[in-house]
């Protein structure tokens, strides 16, 4: 039975969060977000014109996104570009937030979502689509609310939430379970489920309850950011 | 900003450059504020973020046990990598790398190399089998003009912070173990990115990106000390446009002088 | 020929005035709750509350709710007048690039005054600036005219981009803002509102007086006491 993490964590504590938006200049929108040593960046270019043509839409514009990690944001130097897991991610990012979003009124049109983590601790993708949101919040789309992400699971039989580098290696009992989601900030949809490792079904319910939980608090760090950009 | 410059703001850029004047009201040879700061991130052997007006460059270094290169057995290897990433700016493109792309870390890798900044010679595991092989990073966050200088002020200042990690005993890195070690570096060396631009008659220094875009033709040199006199280690004139003797040997004149500036500035951070 | 833009629709100048209630909101926020309200520009009804549906300044005008954009890219309307670069003559008339997410084109009719077919590149080459008005935007494209007071093609000057929505705050009040540093610097200014501005003055000291002001302008956040921020920088030097 575990009640404290490696680091001093309850079961459903986040590491610290850092949020800013705002950090590229020549972007259309852009934000940086932080779970613990996990730093993700993200910069929104678009509406623009979707490039070939043989990919445009004429209904609706759409939302291409890339993630990437940095080669100094792991300690075995990932070599530059994209590997099955980047692309991997890049896909399921892109139907994480494409649900929120609304495009209509840019027919043929794209819009760009660039990640990349800078330092990474486990739980990449989700502070990757952090940042995201809040990026294209900042670009000015038309969005129904904000995305929020994070990397729940279970360390033996504990239900835990954000787990860092450390945790992902869990072995004892029923080992380490990875389990990213993410969700309409203020409304029970979920657009991204991802699985890796051991949980009986019965169980899953006290996951997605923990993460709505998180998102809640994950949001509010969102949404400071967000308005701190005016006064700058 | 998608759209080019016009001719109307080149024409003005001219006309400008020939009075001394820029938009920011610098002079013809002024570098914009220097800023450094370090540990962008923690798995890096050592990094760097500088920021130059709004341009805006990381650099991460990274040392792994390697081979030695079969015409340098007694020394270890250094390798200068990076990327254009789209997020800079609405130029870039993703996929395969543009020209600009790929000559930046050859033109940093360079004047790195050929300062002999890094004492290759001591990064020896052993002798003829195990070398440190040391891999520099650069990826510009922010094109806002001149991303070889800046790109070349953050390589520097992320290897002058950069450690060499801990060996276990079967000679792998053991990341958990902080080390102390410092990278071996000459005393007094700082290989300096200088690069000049130039519109018309007119002869600039670090650029906006809307600066940059006008110019017709650029020349980088890669500057350093070698025995207390200062050195140009490496040197690549691009685009199209040409240069007179006259300006190489102006350019010539100005160089030390740049250099020390751009050190002096860069020094305030090491 | 004085060819200067610096229309403001209404709805703009009120992004100026601080009588109404506004704050910050972001996708998804509720911004009121009430029957009695009217969901305007960038917000929706959803049961008895008022969403925003993009971040902005969500501004209570009596009844109605609405978000004036404070970040993003140009998103072309109809009545726009824009700045803009000729980069292509067809047959019909001038593609013009006006930094949006489709392409202006400028119909041969709509040109100041008649120009045959064998004219075009003579009246507007390739690389050309042009002020222009949007006329309508489709899929396909965005129709331009340039048969208007103080459209046409822009000689001389030059050109630099803000963030669009800053513009209103460029021209200011009634034009106020930029009335005010056309004359402290004696420079023909034309603000597009894609963000695109031309500037022209007698000298390049004036110029870069100009874009200086103008950048001034729209990088200071709070806009409280602006014109008088502004009066001293140019009285300065």
């Amino acid at each position: 039975m575990i009640n404290k993490r490696g680091d001093g964590r309850g079961l459903t504590e986040l590491r610290p969060m850092m949020a800013k938006v705002g950090i590229i200049p020549n972007a259309d929108g852009s934000a940086m977000f932080a779970f613990g040593d996990t730093v993700a960046i993200a910069a929104v270019y678009g509406p623009k014109q979707l490039h070939p043509q043989h990919m445009q839409n004429p209904s609706t514009g759409i939302l291409r996104c890339v993630y990437d990690l940095l080669s100094f944001s792991v300690y075995d130097r990932k070599r530059p570009g994209p590997s099955r897991r980047s692309q991997e991610i890049s896909k399921v990012t892109e139907w994480a937030l494409s649900p929120v979003l609304d495009l209509k009124g840019f027919p043929n049109q794209v819009v760009d979502v660039q990640i990349y983590i800078i330092q990474a601790d486990a739980g990449t993708r989700t502070a990757g689509i952090n940042a995201a949101s809040m990026a294209l919040a900042h670009a000015g789309l038309p969005m129904k609310d904000l995305i929020c992400s994070v990397a729940c699971g279970k360390l033996d039989k504990e239900v835990v939430v954000d787990l860092d580098k450390h945790e992902e290696d869990f072995k004892e009992g029923e080992g380490a379970t990875d389990f990213p989601l993410a969700k309409f900030a203020t409304s029970d949809e979920f657009t991204l489920m991802q699985l890796d490792g051991k949980i009986p079904p019965e169980r899953v319910k006290e996951v997605i309850v923990a993460a709505t939980e998180a998102c809640k608090e994950i949001y509010e760090v969102q949404k400071k950011a967000l308005k701190e950009v005016v006064n700058e | 900003m998608t759209m080019e410059s016009t001719n109307l703001t080149i024409n003005t850029l001219k006309k400008m450059f020939k009075e001394g004047k820029r938009f920011d009201g610098r002079k013809l040879d002024n570098f914009r504020e220097i800023m450094v700061s370090y540990d962008v991130s923690n798995k890096a052997e050592g990094s760097a973020r500088v920021k130059v007006g709004k341009t805006e460059v990381i650099a991460g270094v990274k040392l792994a046990p390697g081979t030695p290169y079969p015409d340098s057995l007694d020394k270890g290897n250094l390798m200068v990598s990076g990327d254009l990433l789209p997020l800079a700016s609405p130029r870039f493109e993703a996929g395969p790398p543009g020209f600009t792309a790929i000559e930046l870390p050859r033109l940093l890798d360079r004047a790195i190399r050929e300062s002999h900044m890094i004492e290759l010679d001591k990064l020896v595991i052993k002798e003829g089998e195990k070398v440190w092989t040391v891999i520099i990073d650069v990826y510009p966050l922010n094109d806002d003009g001149n991303l070889i200088d800046v790109a070349c002020l953050a390589a520097v200042a992320a290897l002058k912070k950069a450690k060499i990690p801990e060996l276990d005993e079967n000679g792998i890195i053991d990341y958990e173990k902080k080390s102390e070690k410092p990278l071996p570096l000459a005393e007094g060396i700082l290989p300096t990115s200088i690069s000049f631009f130039k519109l018309g008659d007119s002869i600039i220094l670090d650029p906006t990106r809307e600066e940059e875009e006008a110019c017709e033709a650029r020349i980088t040199f890669g500057v350093s000390n070698w025995n207390g006199q200062r050195m140009i280690n490496s040197c690549q004139k691009s685009k199209a446009a040409t240069f007179s003797s006259e300006e190489i040997e102006s350019m010539m004149k100005m160089l030390p002088g740049k250099f020390d500036d751009v050190n002096e500035k860069l020094k305030k951070f090491l | 020929m004085e060819n200067e833009i610096n229309q403001v629709n209404e709805e703009e100048t009120e992004v100026l005035s601080s009588a109404k209630k506004r704050r910050i909101v972001i996708p998804g926020e509720i911004i009121v709750t009430g029957e009695d309200y009217l969901p305007s520009d960038g917000t929706r009804r959803v049961g008895k509350d008022i969403l925003a549906e993009r971040f902005g300044l969500a501004e209570e005008a009596g009844r109605v709710i609405r978000i004036l954009p404070i970040t993003g890219a140009f998103v072309p309307r109809r009545g726009n007048t824009v700045i803009g670069r000729i980069v292509d003559i067809t047959f019909h008339g001038w593609l013009v690039d006006i930094d949006s997410a489709t392409s202006g084109f400028l119909p041969i009719e709509e040109s100041p005054r008649f120009i045959s077919k064998n004219e075009m590149d003579q009246f507007l080459a390739i690389g050309d600036v042009v002020a222009a008005k949007i006329m309508g935007v489709k899929a396909k494209g965005i129709d331009l005219t340039m048969r208007s007071k103080g459209l046409g093609k822009l000689e001389s000057g030059f050109t630099f981009k803000v963030s669009p929505n800053r513009v209103p705050r460029v021209i200011g009040k009634e034009g106020s803002m930029i009335n005010l540093i056309k004359e402290k610097t004696g420079c023909s200014i034309s603000v597009g509102q894609n963000g695109w501005i031309w500037i022209r003055g007698e000298n390049i000291d004036a110029e870069i007086k100009a874009r200086r002001a103008i950048e001034f302008v729209t990088e200071k956040v709070h806009i409280d006491g602006l014109t008088d921020k502004m009066e001293e920088m140019l009285n300065d030097k």
